[in-house]
């Protein structure tokens, strides 16, 4: 870590997508987790329906380089799992989902010999914790501050007992849900007995350099600093070149390591992304280049190619010096 | 990384080394504001909002919420006004500060905030077991802690136990728990001094020293109090209160206090405190020993009487004043507002002075940057630095003819002013208030200031700011058509190639529409919403100075894009109701149930013998006060710790034209009043020329809301109120008052005179008789004109807070903001004739100290909010008015929704 910028995986989506799969392909058969309705489009839901399907997928990452692999876990709440109607399948997606990325990380170790880690994906779900979805009533909440940390914690307990060496709150848009995620990381570390390394990643999701919830990523960073978080970063939103102002002012305030996965830049007409490896590459060497970054890796519609070439690309650059 | 306090709201706060001191907003705590808890026992949740707005505004740098009332459930309160802040970004950019006494109130408001706020407060009353426990809560939801010195013997008094408290305290958190030093905030108690008991005598000492200690041997911590207790003793003498506040204040904060729970604008300045009270509040809170003998207490007491009710009655009776340097006098009367001496010190000055510019350029400009300075601190208001204007003028006027016959005889250059400004009342606009008070606060601040009045087309505006190259130009308006005109001087400005600051002011102009309509029309040059006068100078200063203007301009563009930005993303988030879905959802009165009565009389009658002493007991105080940007509620605004000396001084000075416009008839008050037969058909108030109801006569139109509502909310339009056709008789009602011309000519004659502070009085009086008369008309037509509560008895004071049956929505206000239904209005009461009021192309009244409105008598009518109208709708209205659909939007612009210009689609 001192010595080198580690790098993280890429998209499952992109990479799922690609396999073209169907309705049956989704909801499986043989899963105990019998599907009232239908699953097409719930990706974690793969880990236990084509666990060989997603193994190749991190084994690949892994091979391209990652040091650092996500469990496909991104959705794997109570709360995000509702829409399918498979609360129920929550514990086994977020264990075997950590399971899978061991066995493959263990593959990929196997052939070269260079240690890798299994990295807990807790996603944002799809509800706002200080947000309210009621314009007339603004005072109205969605979802609350103990619904979420429930939910977190059902998560983040699994992915521990499933093997994961670290957890990755990503893709922040509302930092009171953050705050939740990381309060049951809490409780879920005081039972295990052990505290796992956090890495905690927000995203900026418009030009006005703010989250969805309005804070500006110095606000951000002392709102969840308490984590005593491993890294710090940006993920996902604006492609690379958007996020680098929003990544040097956190990289300048905060006394953590720095992480940032961009998405192969901002997705055209079709919600497809152009950039091709070596571009998001560029932008995210010039990151390196400039000193603001400890882990890099990618985000929506980036490819195994793509962390291949972010991973050349750095492999020579020195790390964010950590104060 | 430094340990430094890191809070957050939507943005970060730092307390770092070069912030002496942090002030954090009192006002939104139930147990130190008598006005929060009333709004929160009521629930209006809006007002309360109010509050918070105007603590963040006013500089706090951390807002405190508490919410510990025996009569409110503490905890759901708590969540509630906290989850509502969140939804205000510019309340919630501040950190928070939970406060409660009640750890369960704590924890549920821990809940609701997204940034770090500071919890208030834990302590080891209850053993060491449940702090371990809180503190550990604290930092998993990531707070930094008010920790009060308390232990399970109670709270301590003593430098010793606030010491030995303080360091087990930190013992724990930091080692045993873990907690960051840097977020450990000491409250070491303040507690009542000059209470008459001996024992109490030592307590500012006690502060202050612990204070000291905690700085010195708790490594990163901080220290904080609440300063009000320390004069408890003193309740009543605020000007008494405020020094010994100020005093200590000066003394903790060199001792290391570097956070505090105060009301800024209760707090005298330490160097300006009277040299005796000082010393006399000095012995108190350092526990000297007076050098006059006896005991602090005794001595602070005997000086405190002479103290009481503050620098008024000082001002009387001492003219001590009278025998400084001329200099002296003169800034004296310059910041007292004096304009007794001011002729013969201006000319003692000019003699001695060796030109009459350096009598302007010294010691007035150093007078003026006094008040400047006092103004900018918030501890002089409006209406002071209005009267000290008008000291200003009288100066200058003596010097004038010196400095022009100077000019004749060939000598020397003028005046030098820092900038020339141009206002300007738009076209149909005849509302020029808050421009006249702009103007005089940048006059007094060496601005050089063209007034071209009220109603100057652009052309006008153009031309004037090229022949004189003035530096910025301000817009001024009152009505919603008036957003247009300054949008059609905006967009006049970038094509006549203008770059200089274009300022927008006025009742119904917001930063968002400046953002959003204004700002991108004029790109060559940055357009700036002023929220009120006292902002004013600070804006025109940073735009006109040649350094902090390209940063100022930038970051302005920066908000406005940003504000731009959240208006377009809040316009797309809105779900509104198409036209027919809007009406399925009318409010359905039941008719069967009320019986309207019928009006005393049909058609329109005049109403005369108006008693201008009469209509003067029907004045909203409360609102005059507002003209004057002084915040609060009369009476109780007189005795407000901060505003109470200026607002008793306005009201004198108020009172006193009063008397004169009363005894001396300078307004000629005159009013038509009209009711006729009417239903409801759809949306729009049929009117019939007899009981018959087939003829019909004219039409009032409505427009309803088509905002999505909650379960069992209405969408409303004024039509549901009254009965629709078959449902039985009904009628409406209708009204012009006008105060009458004559405030024009009365404060030009006092303009003439050099008296701005009188010319703005006389036009804010005259508003306010405007509103009188409507009022006063409005209770005679309820109970003799039309009569449906012919025994209803309030008192005028009552009357404000509108406790009676039925409203009188206007033309262009809220519940229906198209304007141009006055004329069907003027038209029915033949009102030009009547009243002698005649409508502006932008249907603004002339003169502009006038009212209308329609009367509905329901008694389950309410005034609302339009909010905003869809398409769909604007051709329906176009269609049933007989108007063209592009007419209609241009009327109802400021409501139309979809008309979302975001800057970026705009760019040329």
């Amino acid at each position: 870590m001192r010595q080198r910028i580690l790098i993280l995986d890429g998209a499952m989506g992109t990479q799922i997508q690609a396999l073209g799969l169907s309705e049956e392909d989704y909801a499986g058969c043989g899963c105990r987790h019998h599907a009232e309705r239908p699953q097409k489009g719930n990706n974690d839901l793969l880990i236990l329906t084509q666990p060989q399907a997603i193994e190749e997928i991190h084994f690949r990452y892994a091979m391209a380089g990652a040091d650092i692999v996500e469990t496909n876990t991104f959705s794997a709440t109570t709360i995000a799992q509702a829409d399918y109607g498979m609360e129920g399948a929550v514990e086994d997606l977020n264990r075997e989902g950590a399971r899978l990325v061991r066995r493959a990380l263990d593959r990929a170790t196997a052939l070269d010999g260079r240690p890798r880690f299994v990295a807990g994906a807790v996603g944002p779900t799809n509800r706002t914790a200080s947000i309210s979805p009621d314009v007339n009533d603004p005072g109205y909440r969605a979802v609350s501050f103990d619904d979420l940390r429930a939910a977190y914690g059902t998560q983040v307990r699994a992915l521990i007992a499933g093997g994961a060496d670290l957890i990755l709150i990503e893709t922040i848009f509302d930092t009171l849900n953050a705050k939740a995620a990381i309060f049951a990381c809490f409780e879920a570390f005081a039972e295990a007995g052990r505290r796992l390394p956090l890495m905690i990643s927000g995203t900026i999701t418009d030009a006005s350099g703010r989250t969805l919830s309005g804070q500006t990523p110095t606000a951000f960073w002392h709102s969840v600093r308490h984590a005593r978080p491993f890294t710090v970063g940006l993920n996902c939103a604006l492609g690379a070149a958007a996020m680098r102002p929003h990544l040097a002012e956190l990289a300048g305030v905060a006394d953590a390591a720095i992480c940032a996965y961009p998405n192969a830049g901002l997705p055209n007409a079709f919600g497809q992304y152009d950039e091709g490896p070596d571009e998001t590459a560029a932008q995210v060497a010039r990151f390196a280049r400039e000193g603001l970054v400890n882990v890099v890796g990618g985000c929506c519609g980036t490819t195994p190619d793509h962390v291949r070439a972010i991973a050349d690309a750095v492999a020579d650059l020195a790390p964010r010096t950590l104060a | 990384m430094t340990r430094y306090l890191r809070l957050s709201g939507l943005e970060p706060f730092v307390l770092t080394p070069d912030i002496p001191f942090v002030n954090v907003g009192e006002r939104t705590n139930v147990t130190g504001s008598a006005r929060f808890r009333k709004l929160i026992t009521n629930r209006d949740y809006a007002a309360a909002l109010e509050v918070a707005r105007d603590q963040v505004q006013n500089g706090a740098q951390i807002l405190d919420v508490n919410m510990d009332e025996g009569l409110i459930d503490s905890k759901a309160a708590m969540v509630e006004f906290l989850n509502l802040i969140a939804s205000e970004p510019d309340i919630a950019r501040v950190p928070l500060m939970i406060d409660s006494s009640k750890w369960e109130v704590i924890e549920a408001g821990l809940k609701c905030v997204q940034g770090k706020p500071v919890v208030n407060s834990i302590s080891l009353k209850e053993g060491e077991e449940a702090f371990r426990r809180q503190a550990g809560l604290c930092l998993a939801y990531g707070a930094a802690v008010v920790v009060m010195a308390f232990d399970e013997e109670g709270q301590a008094d003593s430098f010793a136990r606030k010491t030995a408290i303080s360091a087990r305290a930190y013992r724990i958190l930091v080692e045993e728990v873990g907690f960051p030093p840097e977020d450990i905030i000491f409250d070491p108690n303040v507690f009542a001094v000059a209470t008459g008991i001996e024992e109490h005598d030592n307590y500012g000492v006690d502060f202050i020293e612990a204070a000291r200690w905690i700085r010195e041997n708790l490594p990163h911590a901080h220290v904080s109090g609440g300063v009000s207790n320390l004069s408890f003793s003193f309740r009543g003498n605020e000007p008494v209160r405020e020094a010994m506040h100020a005093v200590f204040l000066y003394h903790a904060i060199r001792a290391g206090m570097d956070m505090g729970i105060v009301n800024a604008g209760q707090l005298a300045v330490y160097d300006q405190i009277d040299p005796e009270l000082r010393e006399a509040c000095e012995d108190v809170v350092l526990n000297r020993a007076p050098k006059q003998g006896g005991t602090g207490t005794e001595r602070l007491l005997a000086v405190a009487e002479r103290f009481r009710g503050g620098v008024r009655e000082e001002k009387a009776r001492d003219l001590a004043w009278r025998a400084w340097p001329v200099e002296k006098r003169l800034e004296h009367a310059l910041v007292n507002g004096i304009t007794e001496f001011i002729e013969a010190d201006t000319e003692e000055a000019r003699q001695a002075a060796e030109r009459p510019l350096h009598v302007i350029e010294g010691p007035l400009m150093a007078g003026m940057n006094v008040v400047g300075d006092l103004f900018g601190a918030g501890k002089m208001f409006l209406p002071q630095v209005v009267k000290s204007a008008r000291v200003m003028k009288q100066a200058v006027a003596v010097l004038l003819p010196y400095m022009e016959e100077e000019k004749r005889l060939g000598g020397g250059e003028g005046r030098e002013a820092a900038g020339k400004v141009l206002m300007a009342t738009v076209k149909g606009d005849v509302h020029d208030i808050g421009k006249n008070i702009v103007g005089v606060v940048l006059a007094c601040n060496n601005y050089e200031i063209i007034d071209l009045g009220v109603m100057v087309p652009p052309a006008k505006i153009l031309e004037v700011a090229r022949a004189e190259k003035v530096d910025a130009i301000g817009l001024s308006g009152l009505i919603t058509p008036s957003l247009d005109e300054m949008v059609t001087v905006a967009a006049e400005m970038e094509r006549e190639g203008f770059d200089i600051p274009l300022l927008i002011g006025g009742a119904t102009t917001s930063k968002v529409h400046t953002a959003v309509k204004i700002a991108p029309s004029y790109r060559k040059g940055p357009a700036v919403y002023v929220t009120d006068a006292s902002r004013a100078v600070g804006v025109v200063g940073q735009l006109l100075s040649a350094e902090r203007r390209g940063s100022y301009v930038e970051g302005l563009r920066a908000d406005y894009a940003e504000v731009a930005e959240r208006h377009a993303r809040s316009e797309r988030a809105k779900q509104r109701l198409p036209l027919a879905a809007a009406r399925a959802n009318a409010l359905k009165l039941d008719w069967a149930a009320h019986r309207p009565v019928r009006p005393g009389f049909t058609g329109s009658r005049i109403i005369d013998g108006w008693d201008l002493a009469e209509i003067a007991r029907y004045i909203d105080w409360t609102m005059f006060f507002q003209t004057w940007e002084l915040k609060g509620v009369y009476p109780r605004i007189l005795e407000d710790a901060a505003q109470g000396e200026a607002a008793r001084a306005l009201f004198a000075d108020a009172q006193e034209m009063l008397a004169r416009i009363v005894a001396e008839r300078w307004f000629t008050p005159r009013a038509v009043v009209g009711f006729w037969p009417a239903n409801a058909v759809g949306d729009d108030i049929r009117l019939y020329a007899d009981e018959a109801r087939q003829v019909e006569l004219a039409t009032f139109f409505t427009l309803r809301q088509q905002v999505t509502k909650r379960e069992g909310r209405p969408n409303l339009a004024l039509s549901d109120f009254v009965a629709p056709e078959g449902a039985g008789a009904d009628w409406v009602g209708g009204f012009v008052v006008t105060a009458g011309p004559e405030e024009a000519s009365i404060a030009e004659r006092f303009d003439r005179a050099n008296d701005n502070y009188s010319a703005i009085m006389v036009k804010a009086l005259a508003d306010r008789f405007a509103e009188a008369m409507a009022e006063r008309l409005h209770e005679r037509v309820r109970r003799e004109l039309w009569g449906y509560a012919p025994d209803e008895s309030f008192t005028p004071d009552q009357l404000h807070a509108e406790p009676y049956r039925g409203i009188r929505p206007a033309p262009g206000y809220p519940a229906q903001p198209d304007h141009t239904e006055k004329v069907t209005l003027f038209r029915l009461l033949d009102a030009t004739a009547a009243t002698g009021v005649e409508l502006t192309e932008s249907m603004a009244m002339w003169p502009g100290s006038s009212v209308s409105g329609l009367y509905i008598g329901h008694p389950d009518a309410y005034y609302f909010g339009l909010a905003r109208v869809e398409r769909d709708q604007a051709e329906d209205y176009a269609r049933r008015k007989g108007m063209e659909l592009a007419e209609v939007e241009r009327w109802l612009a400021p409501v139309m929704a979809g008309r979302v210009d975001t800057p970026s689609s705009r760019a040329a």
